[in-house]
């Protein structure tokens, strides 16, 4: 184990830094933006560019890029927004929000998204299975954003019940008082119904799937009641499928959703990345972008590795 | 065997033999074959949902196509006075939904100002009052529907000389009224009711350059303040009047329908008439219109139209280069299928933002903003369709017809295409289907966060029109009613259709999720 470990993670790294290696030649071969002249010294930001070896070839450039990640862990300052600050403090800074978000919504969602499964999945062709399916249909497809909307016109205008907007950290005291928790509450369940959606479609097929199984009908055979039989049996085996796609929602949740950030005014990891894009600061998108493939990538890693933790007999990709 | 019976003996002679001499031959079979695809009809016409989901996308499909042709305005059409309106459809007018109402709570002075609009011109500007109520500081509210077109009102142009007289000629031959007195108020700079053009009676405070109370006569009526002119000044006009204007001085004064500037005449037209003059038909649009004016209908259907296209490219594509490039991984093998696997790992582990923003940046500009999107999509999209194809190939390759093909001399390209592909078709083609709303929801999402901007001056898409109407959430939320309502069902509906694809084409795969 400990060595299909390794491999993977070197396997990651590896592809991590060919996609850095592309994606930096790619930004460098981008015109720099104009400085603007507005209350700047020209001159200074000039400097500035060229002490960070700007005018260097692209390829000492990546060297020297390398070299400060690697030793320092120093992915540059930003200069078009939240100028001369570290970009990695900045999104240090902007991380918790998004991560709360997300991780409120999960951890509502998982319960529900279970539950809605196993009941589905034991009432299998029955009209409450089918309610579960077609609104399961309806709520995996309907964009995130839509629901956005409906409860910032519902619940948060008309209702009142909610902020339109997240509450600033000034007013709201900390990030785990009340106050900001409730002005969460918009986004997260913009996020949850989602989760919640995928998370009873995937229980329900992986549960009646195992239920159909002949070690099932044994189990029932042997005496077990019908509860016990799908607590200690079905759903174990359920779990092996299912626990992973948990966890891989987890690693998930530092990524964050860039639109919803938007609609509700979230200062977290996506409206900074969008932001950058926007006003075209290439140390944050570079880092940015890295910090996205490294959560595909630890997030895929996490997935097949968990699935060999939770039943050794499945090694993802390993020989055997 | 419960009820067991007794066969009655039957004597020998009673038996006699069918044929004797002929051979008997197998019969011919009748019915025609039932072949992979009609089979897959079959079974899909019975998954009724995954039929209707198929008639709602033609139906948003048919919408996208039609609806740019029969429609009067166009993506480029922006009608700076009906911004906002309330969605109207001639059939619902005076039922009280769909009528281009807007429920309103006003204060006495914009009741006033509403109500004077519908007494100059005749169409009733409040649909329905509520309810007349005090607040605890002694204001008066009115709680009425108000009609959004009407509300519009009066509005000062500037006419070239030639459109003026143009206008009067239609007035006079269609005999309605567009042009009316300017107001006494003309000159001054109100920042209400279009620049002042609606206040065409006396207020109370004329000094007033906001709303203003109105000033009524003893029997309660308006009293018109229009300008007038010592001077014959009526710069050319000899068209319809106000009923009550015989043309002649009132008092020793005449009332001014045009004033003379540079370009031509400053007049004061009834913008509903003006509209129906410039465009042929009423200021009513279906589903509304968003805060620049634009046609909501048009711009959804040319938004969908957009959003098709980009899907069905993305889709042909993806079904080309992975289908060929999955081929050539599964049906080698070996140290091949490594190589490229790896190539296609790398690219798979790619965020698509990132993908998607660097195409921008470095393309938008050379290519356009859409085939850099296409670009980005195809990039990157075409690895799960390779993943797929090469997984069928790996299942296929080994079993005996292909091997019997093989013996027989078929050519490697002969075996590929002739022997594999049509058993993995139904595989590719659920790929491509499913991959659709995908597309659109990503491009609508890349739009509505302004990475790419689509929002040219005759090109928009789902996802701008969207962001355009997120600042009228609580006040319009119909401007983003529509298009999330359009985005939900076509979601949903090719999700359902490519379901019932998959169950349709791969009855083998019936349930899974993949």
């Amino acid at each position: 184990m400990g060595k299909y470990i390794t491999k993977r993670i070197l396997l990651m790294f590896l592809t991590l830094f060919i996609i850095m290696t592309m994606s930096f030649i790619l930004v460098k071969l981008l015109p720099l933006p104009a400085v603007r002249e507005m209350g700047r010294d020209v001159n200074l930001i000039l400097a500035r560019r060229e002490k960070m070896g700007y005018n260097k070839p692209i390829l000492v450039q990546y060297y020297l890029f390398l070299k400060n990640v690697i030793t320092e862990w120093d992915w540059g300052v930003g200069e078009q927004m939240y100028e001369g600050l570290n970009v990695w403090s900045v999104m240090m800074q902007k991380l918790p929000y998004t991560v709360l978000v997300n991780l409120y919504s999960i951890l509502i969602a998982i319960p529900l998204g279970l539950g809605f499964g196993i009941y589905a999945a034991l009432k299998k062709n029955k009209w409450q299975d089918h309610l579960i399916s077609t609104l399961v249909m309806v709520f995996i497809s309907v964009p995130s954003y839509v629901y956005a909307f409906l409860i910032q016109y519902f619940l948060c205008f008309k209702l009142g019940w909610f902020p339109l907007q997240l509450e600033s950290l000034g007013k709201a005291g900390s990030l785990f008082s009340w106050r900001m928790f409730s002005s969460m509450i918009p986004a997260v369940l913009s996020l949850g119904f989602g989760v919640v959606a995928g998370l009873t479609r995937y229980t329900r097929a992986e549960l009646s799937e195992v239920l159909t199984g002949d070690y099932m009908l044994l189990a029932r055979t042997k005496g077990l009641t019908k509860a016990q039989a799908i607590s200690r049996h079905a759903l174990r085996n359920a779990m092996v499928v299912i626990l992973p796609m948990i966890i891989g929602e987890f690693i998930g949740i530092l990524g964050g959703s860039l639109i919803i950030e938007n609609i509700f005014g979230i200062p977290g990891v996506g409206s900074l990345y969008i932001t950058s894009i926007n006003v075209r600061d290439y140390n944050f998108f570079m880092a940015m972008s890295m910090f996205y493939t490294f959560i595909g990538l630890a997030s895929g890693i996490v997935n097949d590795i968990s699935y060999g933790l939770i039943d050794p007999r499945i090694r993802m990709g390993s020989k055997k | 065997m419960m009820n067991e019976q007794r066969i009655p003996e039957i004597p020998a002679e009673k038996f006699r033999f069918i044929q004797q001499n002929e051979k008997i031959h197998d019969e011919r079979i009748k019915t025609k074959p039932i072949g992979y695809f009609k089979d897959a009809w079959l079974r899909f016409v019975r998954n009724k949902s995954a039929v209707v989901a198929f008639g709602l996308i033609v139906f948003l499909v048919l919408f996208a196509i039609i609806v740019p042709f029969i429609s009067r305005y166009d993506v480029t059409f922006r009608s700076g006075y009906y911004k906002t309106m309330q969605p109207r459809n001639k059939w619902f007018v005076g039922s009280g939904f769909w009528d281009g109402g807007k429920q309103e709570n006003l204060n006495k002075d914009s009741f006033e100002a509403i109500r004077a609009i519908g007494v100059e011109t005749g169409r009733n500007v409040i649909m329905k009052e509520n309810r007349v109520y005090t607040d605890s500081k002694g204001v008066e509210y009115h709680d009425v529907r108000v009609d959004s077109y009407y509300r519009v009102g009066f509005a000062y142009i500037n006419l070239t000389q030639d459109e003026y007289t143009k206008l009067q000629q239609y007035q006079t031959e269609k005999n309605i009224q567009v042009i009316y007195p300017l107001s006494a108020t003309a000159g001054t700079d109100f920042l209400q009711g279009n620049g002042g053009a609606n206040y065409w009676y006396k207020l109370q405070n004329e000094a007033s350059t906001s709303t203003g109370s109105p000033l009524l006569d003893e029997k309660g009526q308006l009293i018109p303040n229009y300008l007038t002119s010592a001077e014959r000044n009526r710069a050319g006009y000899d068209s319809l009047r106000v009923s009550w204007d015989n043309g002649g001085p009132e008092g020793n004064e005449w009332l001014v329908y045009a004033q003379k500037n540079q370009s031509g005449y400053r007049v004061r037209v009834d913008y509903y008439e003006y509209f129906r003059y410039l465009y042929g038909q009423e200021p009513s649009f279906l589903f509304g219109t968003n805060g620049y004016g634009q046609d909501l209908l048009t711009c959804l259907a040319a938004g969908a139209r957009l959003s098709f296209l980009l899907a069905i490219f993305v889709s042909v594509f993806n079904f080309l280069i992975g289908g060929i490039y999955g081929a050539v991984e599964g049906y080698y093998g070996g140290a091949v299928d490594m190589v490229m696997e790896r190539i296609s790992d790398v690219l798979y582990d790619v965020p698509f933002m990132v993908v998607a923003t660097l195409f921008q940046l470095h393309l938008a500009n050379t290519v356009g903003v859409l085939p850099s999107l296409l670009f980005a999509f195809v990039l990157t999209g075409w690895v799960g369709m390779a993943a797929r194809v090469r997984m069928q190939f790996y299942r296929f390759k080994g079993h005996e017809y292909v091997l019997a093909a093989r013996t027989l001399g078929a050519s490697d390209r002969r075996l590929i295409f002739k022997h594999i592909y049509p058993n993995s078709l139904g595989t590719i083609i659920t790929g491509s289907v499913l991959a659709i709303p995908g597309v659109i929801f990503t491009e609508s999402m890349l739009s509505y966060l302004h990475i790419i901007n689509l929002e040219t001056s005759s090109l928009t898409s789902i996802g701008t029109l969207l962001a355009g109407g997120q600042g009228y959430l609580s006040t319009y939320p119909h401007i983003i009613f529509f298009p999330a309502l359009f985005i939900s069902i076509l979601e949903i509906s090719f999700n359902l259709f490519g379901n019932g694809l998959r169950d349709a084409l791969n009855p083998s795969l019936r349930g899974a999720e993949d």
